[in-house]
């Protein structure tokens, strides 16, 4: 199935953004995990959702550009995602992996323009932990293939994620956002950050079709 | 009036005299990753090799009075513009962990052996993890008021701090949406020294007016800074200031640190007590009275000879 791409502009990155259903109301967003890209349809799991759904390739992924030299941080990616709400406007985002540590940056930075934030098990979970890791120089051979981009998966991998960084996204969502619950947690997997999250007062632990219809109907 | 140009690196634009200041013997690009860094050198090219990585929105030319001390005291000094900075390229993303490759680029494209190490501010807190990543390649490390301190932020209630972080973070994205259209303003030279001057406001005014003609390019429209226009002072990030202090018990070459001691805006305001628990074994750590965090463009002679003594 060919789906729509559109191609939005964050600085020096095209970032590929798929249009895997069109129609009328808020869009479900859908932020893929460490090293995956965009699906080419709509996957089973998001069939009920009511209105149109896009999915968004992040920097170094997919057909997003893959830049020169690393750089990564998951601020970074959530610069990309609000790119794609700029375009969208208001959204529901589901986030897996990677892509849910960064739907809850975006949705406690845009407390009003993302209701609700879905996060869901994936490539790149847990990051690189609550605090800094011994460090280690990443080298990667000018001709491995990309993407993705190896500088993305090394650099990602490694992103520290205090909890009490992560908790504090949640509280600009719940002291400036209008949904209560704003965040649910589908994940199964709990690194430290999103155990801190899940006990958040705001955030609700359901699955994914619960989540779906809760902020389907906000 | 055009002086010269270097292969390799741009135009060099007007250059105003100041006391001291010497430009670079030599300057040439490094390829890192695909990012080309401008790497420049003072100093005699057969001498032994000193790194010198300069402070976040700073480029190599601030050492242009510094750099020279140590050259003339028997080192060949090389420093580079960091990605974003100065003459090297602006790249589409930066991190940490992208700097300190581009150092190591920097130190490979330099030499095969081990070499003393130098960092002021954010360089200095490069270093430390360079320092973590590559001992090999050091015999010696000096920071330069660039160790982060655990800061206590103001008391300030739930509901208040989430307004404060909500500017923060939507002023950042705001940027981001908008960042492949941004340009820096241009200004007169006299401008551009001005406005440099609010975020250092301990240097003269001269040295000011000096820096604009190195980090700066003259347009048909007026001077602009050379930086990336993506890159935005301040932000906010996960990294809290003292993980950097952990890196330094684990240093195994000689250290010596300098700290000064009159807070300024681009300071840590880092004090004795914050570091002294965390010194390696035989570090030395000295504190400048009555001076900024620029210790280097302050003091730059007092910090040659104290760094010239270290490295004896």
């Amino acid at each position: 199935m060919t789906t729509d791409v559109v191609i939005l502009r964050h600085n020096r990155v095209e970032l590929a953004l798929h249009r895997l259903r069109t129609g009328a109301g808020r869009t479900l967003l859908l932020l893929h995990g460490l090293g995956e890209a965009a699906p080419a349809a709509v996957p089973d799991r998001f069939a009920a959702w009511p209105g149109p759904i896009a999915a968004l390739d992040f920097t170094g992924h997919g057909r997003s550009t893959v830049p020169a030299g690393g750089g990564y941080t998951a601020e970074m990616l959530m610069g990309d995602a609000d790119v794609a709400l700029g375009h969208l406007g208001e959204v529901t985002v589901h986030g897996r992996g990677l892509g849910a540590y960064v739907a809850l940056l975006l949705a406690g930075a845009r407390p009003t323009a993302v209701l609700g934030a879905i996060l869901d098990d994936g490539p790149g979970l847990a990051g690189g932990g609550p605090t800094p890791a011994s460090a280690v120089l990443v080298r990667v051979p000018a001709d491995t293939p990309r993407p993705p981009d190896p500088f993305a998966l090394a650099e990602l991998a490694r992103d520290v994620r205090p909890p009490d960084y992560a908790t504090g996204f949640v509280r600009q969502v719940t002291h400036l956002g209008e949904l209560d619950p704003c965040i649910s947690v589908c994940a199964r997997s709990r690194p430290e950050w999103l155990a801190a999250v899940a006990e958040e007062v705001g955030v609700v632990v359901e699955p994914l079709d619960a989540a779906l219809t809760r902020y389907a109907a906000a | 009036m055009v002086l010269r140009t270097l292969p390799g690196v741009s135009a060099i634009a007007d250059t105003v005299a100041h006391p001291g200041a010497r430009r670079p013997d030599r300057s040439r690009r490094v390829d890192s990753s695909g990012v080309a860094i401008a790497v420049h050198e003072w100093g005699d090219e057969t001498a032994p090799p000193l790194l010198l990585a300069h402070g976040g929105f700073d480029f190599a030319g601030t050492f242009d009075v510094f750099a020279p001390r140590l050259a003339d005291g028997g080192w060949r000094v090389v420093s580079w513009d960091q990605r974003g900075h100065g003459d090297s390229d602006h790249a589409a993303l930066y991190g940490w962990d992208a700097d300190v490759r581009d150092a190591v680029a920097v130190i490979e494209s330099t030499t095969a052996s081990a070499l003393p190490v130098m960092g002021h501010s954010k360089g200095g807190g490069l270093m430390l993890q360079l320092a973590e990543v590559v001992p090999w390649r050091l015999t010696h490390l000096v920071n330069l008021d660039g160790l982060p301190s655990r800061r206590r932020a103001p008391d300030v209630a739930d509901h208040e701090r989430s307004r404060l972080l909500a500017g923060e973070l939507a002023g950042w994205l705001d940027h981001r949406r908008a960042a492949h259209a941004a340009a820096r303003r241009p200004g007169t030279l006299d401008e551009l020294a001005e406005r440099r001057g609010r975020m250092n406001p301990r240097l003269t005014v001269e040295w000011l007016r000096y820096l604009v003609t190195i980090g700066a390019r003259h347009d048909p429209d007026g001077w602009r800074w050379k930086i990336d226009p993506s890159l935005r002072f301040g932000g906010f990030g996960p990294v809290r200031p003292d993980w950097s202090l952990a890196r330094l018990p684990g240093i195994a070459v000689p250290f010596l640190g300098v700290l000064g001691t009159v807070d300024e805006p681009m300071g840590w305001g880092t004090r004795r007590g914050d570091v002294e628990p965390h010194l390696p074994p035989g570090a030395r750590l000295i504190e400048m009275a009555d001076t900024g965090h620029f210790v280097h463009v302050e003091r730059p002679i007092e910090i040659a000879d104290l760094v010239l003594e270290f490295l004896l």
